[in-house]
């Protein structure tokens, strides 16, 4: 088959699933709903598979152009899509655990009223989402962009009746929005320098740049404010915790395997944009570990298993871009795909616990879980033992490969990313403890309700502990599959900077020192985990405990919301109400001023028209004479 | 000759519905305005698109004075008429559910409205052009002061008085510009606007002629801070008038912006045009920072007009092909949302009699199809990509971007501001629990639901292949920018 015709499948699959399921909303049977969803997401998968088979590395990318969508004068920005070993990794991702998370919702949401409106949701997401990684040129990924932006807000507050989830919603889109200002005024100077959005014409171009070009940090900082809100980066992080109001099948797709790794994506996309930028790389580099450090210290003590999880990811996204920062990456998509892997299970999992629980998510309710749910404590593990990086298991690999690069880069970086990764381990451990292990901790009622959740829900949760637990062999160290894979992608980056790109700078005993001491850290945290949560069976206070000073700090999450609610939010609103009474008044009275001196102007002249023809008369004269005087004086 | 029907035939079914006496006036203004949308249609069709002045009619008017009564439609105008031309049949079908005492007289004054407006996107003659403008105002001032809320009288009064105001520093510049064009005894001054386009005028004279029409128009759209007329008139009129005026008739003063300020006072422009993007600038922020806190809804649906009117007033100056295309397309864009925001606002309004926010919430319970098409306008307001509004916007964005980066960041506030004041507005009427008011609310009648329909198709249908309209008036914006370029060099 044509490759426009595939490549447009993909996307229309999703699209016709979300068109019946939305349109009959309510009329398609609800057996029905789950299927269609499902299988549309599968068969988008399916021919994905068959395009990476297809695929032939020496050809180069292939471009789909399906028309020509917005054109003025020179500026042709087509609707058209670019496969190449970067799409088809993420298609295979967002597809492949997109049809197990479907699958997964059947079984968690089925019982919702609003179930073939969450279905169509979902589709429409894996649509955008698909446009997003699949777009040839910025444009396109910037319909995804917004798009997978909307439809986070739709599922967040899928819930309407709530207002804090409402609340929620809007919070995740308007932020986002902050970060899409930035990738709009990034794509306009793309467009005023290079002409095009194209991506291969723009890297093309831009290999012809020399280092440091002004422009491209320009243009390389504004897409990462971009990747900032889609990313859940300081300062635009804070939206994605109270994302978790959505449904747990939501905060597992879009919240954490596919939608936040798209500011990963971009960068990895424009890596010859970024290798040009070095200085935007250092800042990316603080940033990311500013924020994997300030979310882990946040999940150390937070006690909502999806809160956890949640800033576990702003903190995971954090490192992906420190990998990113000393320009690793490969090393970036390894964690991104195997991120997608073992968070997507921890949050199905989470799911599942909570549907054993009555919707109950505070650990300190739970414990002992273990014995009622076997399936989910099994996989939940294997997804808690991979996140912390212990060996073998799939986040070892990727975050050791991750934290290898930066150490050739940076030392100290090096040194705060193995800190983080302690962390990590200690409050995914406690996490895991504290809802797996021990006594039960919540009510009789829920005791007696406590039960395994259905094989819809427990296949996805085996397929991604599988995943979770052999993903690490993609990229084994020392040149694995996916170092070798996407090495194309990075032509144009090694061209403009050899030196980042050159091979083995630490040898290979550095390099297990390094592996040791991460996965040693990690252990140490898991041993520390143990003995306060299950020898010394400790469990967090309640909220309303006394706290000293510092953890009460971290327990509110560093006051951040509040912080931008002082300085953002309600000056905002206060300039709002300000103009609305103060300013309009102001512009209205000078409006009403010059009204006020025509109509004393206006008296003043009504005073000629005394009623005596003489004076009329004499008016009319001295009238003509001017006018002919200005015709004949003015106008030679 | 068919821009001849557009303009008049309007004005005939107009005159022949004040005779009707009945139950059918309605009806009978929905099909008068069908036809004129056929019409249109018609035109739109059979456009080519180049840089020429098609379907067109030019008759002696004053004929000693040069003064002639000539039309046609070219690539500037084409879109506003498909605007016209498509909105009106659907703000006629909105009032299907209500009823307005002296419905003959109400339906006539829409259909004459649509005439002027035919007539002011259309005109070739400067005073023809005059002449629709103010005489668009007539009937949108009696609609207003008719059948308006209970503070209609001063606020109309003050929006009549502001306009008339506003173009009478329009009518001086024109009569300049008459008396700029040579003139012999045997042939005497021309006011058509391609020979004003001719004149070779001394840059002291293009200051002062920009300020002229420049305040005209400002006034029309309105930019910043000729505004004050526009939020009370939006709120205390007649929804169909309101769509109207915002629908429609604000893109007279954008039109106004393409067809004279920057063809005939090119160094008028160098010299203020960034004044005019920085107040049109502000204009977008202030407009929706004030938005954000407004708990009407047709008030906060009039700022937010307020503040994408100044969005395409900077694309405009920025004088770039893109900001062109974008002001073009983003009329017609402007249109649909702000016609479907509108009809939200009525159709909740004639539910709960009420359009204070805080007395709202939970509708989207008991109506599936509201919430979706609410949801679509909505989508195309904020510029979401697909829909209509976001090719608008990238472009004159990207235009503003080009001519100073800096005012193309203030600029782009507004897809941030835009998105909190509109969830906002989703978020309170739709969401949260019911109040006493919403309890009952019935989703849309199948007349209702068929304004929304075609507003829909069009949101999308720009969404998703802008060419279609795109192509239609490049040629004219190429030529515009080319025209501009050249007689800015030559008068210097």
């Amino acid at each position: 088959m044509k490759i426009e015709l595939l490549c447009a499948l993909i996307p229309l699959f999703p699209l016709v699933g979300f068109l019946i399921n939305g349109l009959g909303f309510r009329r398609v049977p609800t057996g029905l709903v789950g299927f269609i969803a499902t299988a549309a997401v599968l068969a988008s998968f399916l021919i994905s598979i068959s395009l990476f088979l297809g695929f032939q590395a020496e050809a180069g990318p292939q471009i789909a152009t399906l028309f020509d969508w917005i054109s003025v004068g020179d500026l042709h920005i087509n609707f058209s899509f670019q496969i190449d070993q970067l799409s088809l990794l993420m298609l295979l991702v967002v597809t492949g655990v997109g049809s197990l998370i479907h699958l997964y919702s059947i079984g968690y949401m089925h019982h919702d009223e609003g179930f073939g409106k969450f279905m169509a949701f979902l589709n429409l997401f894996i649509f955008f989402m698909l446009l997003l990684v699949m777009g040839s040129n910025y444009v396109i990924m910037f319909i995804g962009w917004e798009g997978v932006g909307l439809c986070s807000y739709l599922l967040i507050g899928f819930w309407n009746k709530n207002t804090s989830y409402n609340n929620a919603a809007r919070k995740a889109f308007v932020m986002n929005r902050i970060g899409d200002l930035g990738f709009l005024l990034g794509i306009f100077l793309i467009i005023n320098t290079f002409g095009t959005v194209e991506y291969l014409d723009v890297f093309k171009q831009a290999t012809s740049l020399g280092m440091g070009d002004k422009t491209i940090l320009a243009i390389t900082l504004l897409l990462f404010v971009g990747a900032m809100g889609k990313s859940a980066q300081i300062p635009l992080y804070t939206w994605l915790p109270d994302a978790m109001a959505g449904p747990t099948p939501v905060s597992a797709l879009i919240h954490a395997a596919t939608m936040v790794t798209a500011g990963i994506y971009m960068v990895v996309r424009s890596n010859v944009l970024y290798t040009l930028s070095p200085l935007t790389l250092e800042i990316i580099g603080g940033i990311a570990i500013a924020t994997a450090l300030l979310a882990a210290s946040i999940g150390l003590l937070q006690n909502d298993i999806k809160k956890v999880l949640a800033y576990s990811t702003v903190s995971q996204l954090g490192y992906m871009f420190l990998g990113l920062s000393a320009t690793a990456y490969t090393a970036g998509m390894f964690h991104v795909i195997t991120h997608a892997f073992f968070k997507a299970l921890l949050f199905l999992g989470a799911g599942s616990v909570i549907h054993a629980m009555s919707d109950e998510q505070d650990i300190r309710k739970m414990g002992g879980l273990r014995k009622a749910l076997p399936i989910t404590f099994f996989t939940f593990l294997l997804g808690t033992w991979a996140i912390s990086g212990i060996p073998p298991l799939a986040g070892f690999f990727s975050k050791d490969e991750i934290l290898a690069h930066v150490y050739e880069h940076s030392k100290l970086l090096w040194a705060l990313g193995v800190l983080g990764s302690g962390l990590t381990s200690f409050y995914m451990f406690r996490l895991l403890f504290l809802t797996f292990f021990g006594e039960f901790r919540g009510t009789d009622e829920q005791k007696h309700h406590l039960h395994e959740s259905p094989l819809t829900m427990t296949l996805p949760l085996m397929i991604l502990a599988v995943l979770s637990v052999v993903g690490g062999a993609l990229n084994l160290p020392g040149g694995g599959w996916l170092s070798h894979f996407m090495e194309p992608l990075f032509e144009g980056s090694r061209q403009v900077n050899p030196e980042a790109f050159a091979e083995g700078a630490i040898d290979h005993s550095t390099e297990y020192m390094l592996m040791a001491i991460s996965s040693g850290v990690a252990i140490v945290s898991l041993i520390i985990a143990y003995v306060m949560y299950i020898s010394r069976g400790a469990v967090p206070a309640s909220d309303s405990a006394e706290r000293s000073l510092p953890e009460q700090v971290v327990y509110n999450k560093y006051y951040v919301d509040e912080l931008y609610d002082t300085i953002i939010v309600r000056p905002i609103r206060g300039l709002g109400d300000a103009l609305y009474s103060f300013g309009e008044g102001l512009v209205d009275g000078v409006v009403n001023g010059v009204a006020w001196l025509v109509r004393q102007g206006s008296a003043q002249l009504r005073l000629l028209q005394n009623g005596s023809i003489g004076f009329y008369v004499l008016a009319m004269v001295v009238s003509i004479v001017l006018i002919f005087a200005f015709r004949f004086f003015i106008r030679l | 000759m068919l821009t001849l029907f557009l303009i008049f035939y309007p004005v005939v079914a107009a005159t022949l519905i004040l005779l009707i006496r009945g139950e059918r006036i309605k009806q009978a203004a929905l099909v008068a305005a069908l036809v004129e949308l056929a019409i249109a249609g018609a035109a739109l069709v059979s456009f080519k698109p180049d840089a020429s002045s098609q379907f067109g009619f030019d008759y002696a008017w004053i004929g000693s004075l040069g003064i002639r009564f000539s039309a046609g439609i070219d690539g500037i105008s084409i879109l506003l008429v498909l605007l016209t031309g498509l909105l009106v049949p659907f703000i006629i079908l909105s009032t299907f559910n209500r009823s307005y005492k002296q419905p003959a007289t109400f339906y006539a004054l829409m259909l004459y409205m649509q005439a002027a407006l035919m007539g002011v996107f259309t005109a070739r003659d400067g005073f023809l052009f005059y002449l629709f403008f103010e005489a668009a105002l007539i009937p949108i001032y009696f609609l207003a002061a008719m059948w308006g809320g209970e503070n209609r009288i001063p606020v109309t009064f003050k929006f009549f008085v502001y306009t008339i105001f506003g173009s009478l520093f329009m009518l001086v510049a024109l009569v300049y510009l008459y008396y700029q064009t040579p003139a012999t005894l045997t042939a005497p001054h021309s006011a058509a606007i391609a020979d004003f386009y001719k004149l070779k005028l001394t840059p002291e004279a293009q200051n002062w002629l920009f300020w002229a029409f420049f305040i005209a128009f400002a006034i029309k759209m309105p930019v910043f801070p000729f505004h004050t007329w526009q939020p009370d008139t939006y709120v205390e009129s007649p929804t169909p008038a309101t769509m109207l005026l915002a629908g429609i008739m604000l893109k007279m003063g954008v039109y106004g912006l393409i067809r004279f300020i920057l063809p005939i006072v090119p160094l008028g422009v160098e010299a203020w045009g960034k004044t005019a993007i920085i107040l049109s600038v502000i204009g977008i922020v202030y407009g929706s920072i004030i938005a954000i806190r407004q708990r009407d809804m047709k008030r906060l649906i009039a700022y937010s007009s307020f503040s994408h009117v100044g969005l395409m007033a900077a694309g405009v100056f920025s004088q770039t092909e893109t900001g062109m295309q974008g002001a073009l397309v983003q009329m017609l864009a402007h249109g649909i949302n702000v016609v479907g925001m509108f009809f939200v606002a009525d159709v909740i309004f004639s539910r709960t009699n009420t359009r204070q926010l805080d007395q709202l919430g939970g509708i989207t319970q008991s109506t599936p199809k509201l919430t979706v098409f609410f949801m679509i306008m909505l989508l195309g307001s904020v510029a979401l990509p697909l829909t209509n509004g976001f090719v608008g916007e990238f472009l004159l964005l990207h235009g503003v971007f080009t001519s100073n980066h800096y005012l193309g960041l203030a600029a782009g506030f507004t897809i941030i501001f835009g998105a909190v004041y509109m969830l906002r507005l989703f978020q309170k009427s739709m969401f949260g629990s019911t109040t006493s008011r919403t309890e009952t609310f019935a989703d849309l009648t199948s007349s209702e639901s068929w304004v929304f329909i075609p507003l829909v198709v069009m949101v999308f249908w720009i969404g998703v292949y802008p060419n279609t309209f795109l192509e239609l008036t490049q040629p004219a914006v190429v030529n515009l920018m080319k025209y501009i370029g050249t007689t800015a060099v030559s008068m210097k």
